[in-house]
């Protein structure tokens, strides 16, 4: 029972990651696959990578992803953060219950109804279905997320630190800037990077919400995937597999870095 | 802690705005949805009768009231109609993956928990990797697998192991592997974090104490692990219970999930009034272990502090 | 040294004659009036008035949860009275938010900003009276100096040692020249050595600057070492309000003769007071209990008197005079910490009183051991009446 790696630990894990990454990495070989076949092995080849650069629809609905994706990240980390502020800092108010659970709902809030209500509610106030109507969608479900991710930073934060600050005579607005926001940038930043990747991976939200013109990579890939497997559908999935492993990888490398640089400053102090 | 000090517009904005969007667009919707529930499929623009005329004044108000009806509840409660099964199959396609989740995730959390401290930050980015990448590419990627002349049936028949390729692909079976599949992360997860922070002194106690580890484990280390065990098996049951992807994907024409019963209502049949009428009842099964997930959240993170 | 022996004996003559709380024409610095503060049903301060002078070095003693860091929080800003007024050099301190006060603080965790390195941390007060770039420089470089950092300006929090922390925080407060510096456990978290060094360094630093000085302790040692006056607190009220001196050896009540120091309390009954000579009765010894001192009490009242262990003597032999403040008693048990021992007596009603004896000589081997049969006695201005 001591800390370390027993066979019986060793195997669960290897196991987990093996039924975790097998299938993904099947389907990355499978890309490269020259048959149209896609459980026959025909060769080497990226033919159906060079295939994506003339399929207008799939480029289109690509870009309409990263749009969507970027505005709606972008105004959620803004919203949650201060959703997360609401909770942490500022101790009951009026209808606090409800605000709190308007945050954690969404987090389990089956997709389908989600999506459902929203659309729902925007033909209620007659609103054009659109981009911005997913790109609105988005933003909800996703604030809750990035809320969550940064109240948990917040709990641990030292709210001395703000008191310092405001008898130092820095008030309020400015004390934010200068002191709590750039101790919890990490944890704001994580929380963009997933409301990005929720915004872009979402389909069932997004297929109520949309409307003409805003066909997003995800329902692009849907309507393909039920007429069957082919390999243009692994070389998109495969793409988008490496830029995120790219992203998360170079992310953690580099808190991690930080972090055993501060450990091995601490540990200097000690001695000096 | 509250600041007593930071009070004033600024913290007003802060409140009100999240606060104020959610309200428009988290629970505006589902008064609106419930509304429409209450009302009749007609064919014009919005879909669905009656609407409310408030120029119409107070009568207004009472001719809308008076048209709602619970004809869609009755619709969605007849058990011709199939919904009834499908929220009945749900449930339980939930509830078994949901221990499935559990008997794999515990002991990857568990090996992770108790790997050397420098491993853990890797083990754990390789457990939350998968969740980066796209949900519907990892369902896709069992289609691939479990189709009859998919690789796992190829690997299968060229081992000798079978002749006939299986049917595995479209039936309630791959459904359970495509959802165990999706969900281990947030399986995992919770409970790597719970099983993480347990005092390892106590296991040294409870042998030292004469307990062997194996009943060590069932009274100390597991009973300290139930709140990771809740919060992994509600945040995997609740989205399950209305999955739409996975089972119009994986499962077959005979697999029931009400989330794949509330898209076809609405694209196929495109019924706003019912599909609302299934939405309201998936919500009022849910709420119980919605409103219990959040009470086990909170007490998580006050208790960080 | 010369320079350095003068500076001492100004300080000396000031400290001597520093008593602007007996000037009834000084008007003090900080007026807390009649000031209640509730959390919900939980009333944290009771009813406190409270006085402090200009250039005063006051501590606020009392176990943890008494108010005493809430009184000082709302002299910060960071609470408001619930009642009751707080003013600062007349001015009346309620609405003022705490970057809008002349008081700074220094925190017991230091929060030092750590994203910040030592001369920003300073620098971040002056930074927000808009103090042009050239003062603010000049200015952190004298703290620096003033608090010995200077070769760690560019360092990190996370770079430095506990005491090293310590000193950025205090110099930290101190760059804006407040009115008030605010030290709330300032030295909790340092090792007793340096704990006690820093004490020291506190109260010189305080006399050279000239400041105000507002310290909250739940150490005893430390109130009484550093401050010229201390307001003993418990639940949420003012005990006694006094010199060191008066709160140690003239205790108000028994909760402070109690809570500073060790004391042993007598339960007595009053048999007479005349003038300034009062004699108790108590049934734990048969000698009538004589102290000099001016009781308000009549014949029959409960009192107590109390008696710091270390005002008792303890002798093998029958002392002389065994007609009065006398106990007769066997070595219970005997506590040896080198500088002193501590003899535990028991009278033969069952009582134990403490008694503690300077070891003057080197003697190994201390006449007085266990289970032996000892006499008690204490002069009449050793022990305290109480009758609260």
């Amino acid at each position: 029972m001591r800390r370390g790696l027993t066979w019986f630990n060793v195997s669960s894990i290897a196991l987990g990651f093996a039924f975790l990454y097998i299938p993904i990495l099947l389907l990355v070989i499978y890309s490269f696959n020259d048959s149209r076949l896609v459980t026959v092995w025909g060769g080497f080849s990226t033919r159906w990578y060079w295939a994506l650069l003339e399929n207008e629809q799939l480029l289109d609905a690509a870009w309409v992803t990263l749009r969507v994706a970027f505005v709606s990240a972008c105004v959620a980390t803004v919203l949650g953060t201060m959703a997360a502020l609401a909770l942490t800092r500022y101790g009951r108010f009026f209808g606090r219950t409800l605000f709190s659970g308007m945050i954690y709902a969404p987090l389990v809030m089956p997709e389908v109804i989600t999506g459902l209500s929203l659309l729902l509610l925007f033909v209620a106030v007659d609103f054009d279905r659109g981009f911005w109507t997913v790109t609105l969608a988005h933003i909800t479900f996703t604030m809750c997320f990035v809320a969550v991710v940064v109240q948990s930073r917040l709990v641990t934060f030292d709210t001395t630190l703000v008191e310092a600050a405001l008898d130092l005579g820095s008030p309020p607005l400015k004390t934010f800037f200068t002191i709590t926001l750039p101790l919890i940038l990490p944890a704001v930043i994580s929380g963009f990077m997933l409301a990005f990747t929720l915004s872009l991976d979402d389909l069932v939200i997004a297929s109520f919400t949309t409307g003409p013109g805003a066909t997003t990579l995800p329902m692009r890939i849907y309507s393909q995937v039920r007429l069957g497997v082919t390999p243009e559908i692994n070389a998109v999935c495969t793409i988008l597999i490496a830029i995120v492993t790219v992203v998360v990888i170079a992310a953690s490398i580099v808190t991690k870095r930080a972090e055993s640089q501060r450990q091995a400053e601490e540990r200097a102090a000690m001695k000096g | 802690m509250a600041l007593a000090s930071e009070k004033g517009w600024g913290r007003a904005v802060v409140v009100a705005l999240p606060y104020l969007w959610l309200l428009a667009l988290f629970l505006a919707p589902f008064l609106i949805v419930f509304k429409i529930s209450l009302s009749q499929d007609v064919v014009a623009q919005p879909p669905y009768a009656p609407l409310l005329d408030l120029s119409a004044g107070w009568q207004g108000i009472t001719d809308f009231l008076s048209q709602l009806s619970f004809a869609n509840y009755w619709y969605v409660l007849d058990f011709s109609n199939e919904f009834l099964q499908a929220y009945g199959s749900s449930l339980i396609i939930a509830a078994i993956s949901t221990l499935l989740l559990l008997a794999a995730g515990y002991p990857i959390a568990y090996g992770m928990a108790r790997a050397p401290r420098s491993l853990q930050p890797t083990l754990l980015m390789l457990v939350i990797l998968p969740f980066w990448t796209s949900f519907l590419i990892r369902v896709y990627a069992w289609i691939g697998i479990l189709s009859p002349e998919g690789l796992l049936n190829q690997a299968l028949m060229g081992l000798g192991v079978i002749d006939s390729p299986l049917e595995i692909l479209n039936t309630d079976l791959a459904v359970y592997i495509g959802i165990v599949y999706s969900y281990l992360p947030f399986m995992v997860l919770p409970l790597y974090s719970a099983l993480e922070k347990m005092d390892m002194t106590l296991l040294e106690a409870a042998e030292d104490l004469g307990c062997p580890p194996w009943k060590a484990f069932w009274t100390i280390t597991f009973p300290l692990s139930l709140p990771g065990v809740a919060a992994g098996a509600l945040l995997c049951f609740i989205p399950a219970v209305g999955e739409f992807v996975i089972p119009d994907l994986l499962g077959g024409s005979d697999t029931l999930m009400i989330g794949k019963s509330l898209w076809t209502e609405f694209t196929v049949n495109r019924s706003w009034t019912v599909s609302s009428a299934v939405a309201v009842l998936l919500l009022l099964v849910l709420v119980v272990p919605i409103v219990i997930y959040q009470n086990i959240q909170q007490r998580e993170l006050e208790a960080g502090r | 040294m010369a320079s350095e022996k003068t500076r001492k004996e100004t300080i000396g003559a000031v400290r001597r004659s520093f008593a602007p709380w007996t000037d009834p024409t000084k008007t003090p610095l900080i007026r807390f009036e009649n000031v209640v503060k509730r959390f919900g049903d939980f009333t944290a301060i009771n009813d406190v008035s409270l006085d402090i002078y200009e250039r005063e070095f006051f501590a606020l003693l009392g176990p943890s949860g008494c108010g005493k860091t809430t009184l000082m929080r709302m002299l910060a800003g960071f609470d408001e009275p619930t009642t009751g007024r707080v003013t600062l050099a007349g001015q009346d301190l309620a609405g003022v938010p705490p970057y809008r006060r002349p008081v700074n603080m220094m925190f017991q965790s230091y929060a030092l900003f750590p994203h910040m390195n030592v001369a920003d941390n300073i620098a971040f007060g002056l930074k927000q009276d808009k103090m042009p770039k050239a003062d603010i420089d000049a200015r952190v470089e004298e703290m620096l100096k003033l608090v010995k950092l200077t070769p760690f300006a560019k360092r990190k929090p996370h770079q430095l040692s506990g005491g090293q922390r310590q000193r950025v925080a205090l110099a930290r407060s101190l760059a804006k020249r407040p009115k008030v510096l605010l030290l709330d456990e300032p030295l909790g978290a340092l090792d007793k050595k340096l704990r006690e060094e820093t004490q020291f360094e506190l109260m010189d630093l305080q006399m050279e600057l000239g400041m105000t000085f507002l310290i909250v302790t739940h150490d005893q040692e430390e109130a009484m070492t550093v401050a010229d006056r201390i307001a003993v607190m418990n639940n949420g009220v003012l005990v006694q309000v006094a010199t060191p001196a008066e709160i140690y050896e003239q205790p108000a009540t028994r909760y402070v003769a109690d809570f500073i120091g060790d004391v042993n309390l007598i339960a007595c009954k009053v048999r007479s007071c005349q003038g300034d000579q009062a004699v108790l009765v108590t049934p734990i010894t048969s000698s009538p209990i004589h102290v000099t001192q001016q009781v308000e009490a009549a014949t029959g009242d409960e009192a107590w008197v109390a008696i710091r262990p270390e005002k008792l003597r303890i002798t093998l032999d029958q002392p002389p005079d065994i007609t009065e403040n006398c106990f007769e008693g066997t070595i219970w048990d005997i506590g040896y910490l080198g500088d002193l021992s501590i003899y535990h007596v028991e009278l033969p009603c069952g009582t134990r009183i403490k008694v503690s004896q300077p070891n003057l000589s080197r003697m190994v081997q201390r006449p007085i051991s266990w289970d032996d049969k000892v006499w008690v006695t204490f002069a009449p201005h050793a022990g305290v009446v109480l009758t609260r």
